[in-house]
C-alpha cells in the first residue's frame, strides 16, 4: 500500500499507510483517555475510604512526587526534541534524544517503584483500604504504560540503528513519540488530582 | 507541517518552560496559599487542563495533519468529553446518601 505517496510531507506522513496508522494511533489514544478516566472516576469515588488505614497526609511526600513529575515532563520534552531531529533528517540526533528520553523514563519508573515499596513498608498495601486499592490501580496502570513504553521504544531504536530513517521507521518513531507525550498528559492529572489536591492544607 | 525544520526547536522549548511554570504555580497554590479548598481545586485543575492542551498542541502537534485534522480533533475532544462525564458523573452519583 504505497499508493498516494506525497514526498512534500515529513517522512512519517509520506505514504497513505503511514497517515492511516498515525490516525489510527490517535483513535487508540482516545480510548486510552477513557480507560484512564474510569480509573480516575474510581479513585475520586473511593478516595476518602481509608478503612482505618493510612491517609494521604501520612503517605505523600512532595519531594519525591515532584522529582517524578520533573523527570517525566523533561522526558516528554526530550522526546519532542527527538522528533524535531527526525524532521531534520538527523538520525543520530534522533537516537541520542530517544536514549535520553528512555533514561529519564527509567528514572521515573525507579522513583515510582521506590515510592510504592516505601508505602508498603508503612503498611499501605493494595489490600489495606479502598483508597489504596484505587490509588495503586491508577498509578500502577500508568507506571505499567511507561514501562511498556520503554521496552517498545528500545525496539524502535534498534530498528533505527539497523535500518536507518525510512518512511516506515520514521512513522514508528513518530507513533511511540505520541504515546510518550500522552503518558505525560496522564501524569499531569495524577500529579494534580491524586497528589496535590490531597495535600492541601 | 514543516518538512525541513529550522535550527532551533522554539515551540518545544517554550512548551517545556511553560509546563514547568504551570507545575510550580500549581504546587505553590496547593501547598503555600490559604485559599479555600474549592478555589484551590478549581485553580490547579485549570492549570492541569492548560498544561495538557499545551502538550497536545505544542509537543504532539495534534492539528498538523491537513488530511486528518478534523477527525483527530473530534476524536480527542469526544474522548475528553467522555472522560469528564465518567469522572464528574461518578462523583455526582456517589455523593448521594453520604
Amino acid at each position: 500500500m504505497s499508493a498516494n505517496v506525497n514526498t512534500s510531507l515529513p517522512l512519517e506522513y509520506q505514504t497513505e499507510q503511514s497517515r492511516l496508522n498515525i490516525l489510527g494511533f490517535w483513535i487508540f489514544l482516545g480510548a486510552e483517555i477513557v480507560l484512564f478516566a474510569t480509573l480516575f472516576a474510581t479513585y475520586s469515588v473511593l478516595k476518602a475510604r481509608y478503612a482505618g488505614g493510612p491517609t494521604p497526609n501520612d503517605l505523600f511526600e512532595i519531594k519525591g512526587i515532584l522529582t517524578e513529575t520533573i523527570l517525566l515532563l523533561t522526558s516528554s520534552f526530550t522526546c519532542g526534541l527527538a522528533i524535531f531531529e527526525m524532521r531534520r533528517n538527523n538520525r543520530n540526533g534522533l537516537v541520542a534524544w530517544m536514549i535520553v528520553t528512555l533514561l529519564l523514563g527509567a528514572g521515573f519508573v525507579f522513583m515510582e517503584i521506590t515510592e510504592f515499596i516505601n508505602y508498603v513498608h508503612e503498611g499501605a498495601t493494595m489490600q489495606t483500604s479502598a483508597f489504596l486499592s484505587s490509588f495503586f490501580v491508577l498509578l500502577g496502570t500508568h507506571g505499567l504504560h511507561v514501562s511498556m513504553g520503554i521496552g517498545w521504544a528500545t525496539m524502535i531504536i534498534i530498528q533505527l540503528i539497523r535500518r536507518g530513517l525510512t518512511p516506515t521507521t520514521a512513522r514508528k518513531t513518530f507513533i511511540i513519540g505520541l504515546y510518550w507525550h500522552f503518558l505525560d498528559v496522564v501524569w499531569i492529572f495524577i500529579f494534580t488530582f491524586v497528589y496535590l489536591a490531597r495535600m492541601v492544607g | 507541517m514543516h518538512n525541513h525544520s529550522k535550527g532551533f526547536p522554539l515551540t518545544h522549548v517554550l512548551g517545556f518552560i511553560a509546563s514547568l511554570v504551570l507545575t510550580f504555580v500549581a504546587l505553590g497554590v496547593a501547598l503555600h496559599t490559604s485559599l479555600s479548598y474549592k478555589a484551590i481545586i478549581w485553580i490547579i485543575g485549570s492549570l492541569a487542563v492548560v498544561q495538557a492542551l499545551l502538550q497536545l498542541y505544542m509537543f504532539m502537534h495534534m492539528n498538523e495533519s491537513e488530511e486528518n485534522r478534523a477527525t483527530n480533533t473530534i476524536n480527542i475532544y469526544f474522548a475528553i468529553f467522555m472522560a469528564i462525564i465518567l469522572v464528574a458523573g461518578s462523583v455526582w452519583v456517589m455523593s448521594f446518601g453520604m
